[in-house]
């Protein structure tokens, strides 16, 4: 069995990491440093962690004001609150002027569990995604996830990093794994379907692909990991060699990634494109896997899935 | 420093100018709260921050946050006479393609610390700026200018929790108390009073000022300098549409640019026609 690790976890290390490599790194959170993950780094740099209490609007324009001085404010808190509650300020203080803040927000999707549908970021990729310079990242796995936060360190401009609660496995080896923002990654080829996951459904993705494969159907499967700017190559020639593409998403169908990827196969070949996500739905409480089989986002969905689709 | 007053009335009636100038030109865009803050940005820029209009981005220079951004155009005249841009600039105010946008951006104009224009934001931000100067050390100041209706933002109230948390006594906060905003008076729309009592209670120092005295403004700005571990407001008292009589505290003036007929009253007012 596979190890599995949440990709907070993967930010609170990678953020120790950078603060020892960049002293222009600081951190902002809103109250929940112990499940973001960020308290690490403010446990080791206290000089450059600012708690800003429970006041994500706040924390969001603060970030912005760090970020006017050559700072490099990594702002954390639940992706609802980040995407949802201060949604306009990122937009304005942060986007518009195309300022340097990483937003790594965690507890996104229905793998909240517990805490239920308030909690429960389904949109925030959509949010996002149509603020104008902004770079949407949701990794897949631990390895990629601190990849990611190295990567958004390193450029310049807003960014989003979708980060999970729960623990997903570990697909990506970390000692051979060269991750680029707006590259794709071709997990495994196949000539009759294409799977287009991102975030935890690509662990999912890849063990339908095995069951597809065994059914006769020959299934390829693209990690999405860049949702803005997405990797248009990577997914025409999909279409185009494959002809069906399927998109899976903890996410809702609307906006996110099955969106955007149908935009691009839209545009440029057009082929059937079916997408898995919460189906325009808000989620409930329950443990993640619960409501992971509640909700079709599990690997023998996206097997019947392509299946059905198939057949037509 | 010696305070140079005539040069200070100068600037401030030129801002004024400039404003009516350029809200004709646009035919559209604020005056009232525009005129109502002429005279703290000439004291800024003409006497108290330390900026370089041939250098807009120097390091440790003071910084100036246009929080109440749809006072637009007295920041623009402001930064033109100053010497950052152009003064024929601000005659294509909010016109296509041109420099000067509706509300301050920061990426277009050189002078303009942040992109502001949706209301508590560029108070937020200046704390974030302030944060910085903090730790680094640094002895620059952050200057951020409110309007009163602003204050009904809950992004103010969590800013100014921060700030004084912070200790940030690098961050000045001022309040243009004009008293007046779109719908009507505050009093009318959400009332903001008491304001010293309110940041009094989330622990910043406030200071109350008629915010037409240079001399009452200067000693306010060195005054601060003296607060330590809280951060100040100071509260300005202001005429909306200061120095056009006819639009001196009338909401009407608010968000409405003036026609040829008031502009022309407008500058005899301000000195008359000037050809330059």
């Amino acid at each position: 069995m596979t190890k599995k690790i949440a990709t907070r976890e993967a930010y609170g290390e990678a953020l120790i990491e950078l603060g020892e490599k960049n002293p222009k790194v600081v951190v902002l959170d809103a109250d929940l440093s112990k499940s973001t993950k960020t308290s690490g780094f403010g446990e080791k740099y206290p000089e450059r962690f600012f708690n800003m209490g429970i006041a994500e609007q706040n924390l969001m324009g603060t970030a912005a004001g760090l970020a006017t001085t050559g700072k490099i404010p990594f702002a954390s808190t639940f992706a609802m609150f980040a995407t949802g509650r201060a949604f306009e300020i990122i937009r304005n203080s942060i986007g518009y002027p195309k300022l340097n803040v990483k937003i790594c927000a965690t507890h996104a999707g229905l793998t909240v569990g517990e805490d239920g549908a308030s909690h429960q970021a389904l949109e925030d990729i959509a949010c996002m995604r149509v603020i104008p310079n902004m770079t949407v990242i949701v990794p897949a796995d631990a390895v990629e996830a601190k990849a990611a936060i190295h990567a958004v360190a390193n450029m310049e401009g807003p960014a989003y990093v979708r980060l999970g609660r729960s623990g997903v496995p570990v697909l990506n080896d970390e000692n051979n794994y060269d991750f680029e923002i707006g590259t794709g990654v071709m997990l495994k080829e196949g000539t009759d379907v294409t799977i287009i996951a991102t975030g935890i459904m690509v662990s999912e993705a890849m063990e339908a692909a095995e069951e597809l494969d065994a059914k006769g159907i020959s299934t390829r499967v693209i990690n999405i990991h860049t949702i803005k700017p997405i990797d248009q190559d990577i997914i025409v020639k999909a279409a185009r060699e494959t002809g069906t593409i399927v998109t899976a998403e903890e996410h809702n169908i609307i906006g996110g990634l099955g969106s955007a990827v149908a935009e691009v196969v839209s545009e440029n070949h057009p082929v059937p494109v079916k997408r898995i996500g919460t189906m325009d739905t808000f989620g409930e409480s329950g443990k993640p896997q619960e409501l992971l089989e509640k909700y079709g986002l599990t690997k023998e969905h996206i097997v019947k899935t392509v299946v059905q689709i198939k057949k037509q | 420093m010696t305070i140079d007053y005539k040069l200070l009335q100068e600037k401030s009636t030129t801002i004024r100018r400039h404003i009516i100038e350029m809200l004709y030109e646009s035919g559209s865009g604020h005056p009232g709260g525009s005129l109502s803050a002429a005279d703290i940005l000439s004291a800024l820029y003409f006497h108290e921050m330390k900026v370089d209009p041939q250098n807009p981005k120097m390091e440790d220079r003071d910084r100036f946050v246009l929080s109440k951004g749809h006072a637009a155009p007295v920041l623009y005249a402001t930064l033109a006479e100053k010497g950052f841009f152009d003064v024929k600039e601000i005659y294509k105010l909010r016109k296509i393609d041109a420099m000067l946008q509706g509300h301050p951006d920061m990426k277009g104009t050189p002078g303009v610390e942040m992109s502001t224009g949706s209301l508590g934001q560029g108070f937020s931000a200046s704390c974030g700026m302030a944060i910085a100067g903090k730790m680094d050390n640094k002895d620059y100041r952050v200057y951020t200018l409110l309007g009163d209706g602003e204050l009904q933002e809950g992004i103010v109230w969590e800013t100014a929790m921060a700030a004084a948390h912070y200790k940030l006594d690098n961050l000045t906060a001022i309040i243009d108390y004009n008293k007046l905003q779109i719908d009507g008076t505050n009093a009318e729309v959400m009332g903001v009073d008491p304001i010293s009592g309110k940041f009094e209670a989330f622990g910043w120092h406030v200071l109350e000022i008629d915010g037409h005295s240079f001399e009452a403004i200067i000693k306010a700005f060195e005054d601060v300098k003296k607060v330590k571990n809280q951060p100040t407001l100071i509260i300005a008292q202001t005429v909306k549409g200061k120095g056009v009589s006819f639009m001196e505290n009338a909401v009407g003036w608010h968000g409405n640019a003036p026609k040829e007929d008031d502009k022309n009253k407008a500058l005899e007012e301000l000195g008359g026609v000037i050809n330059d």
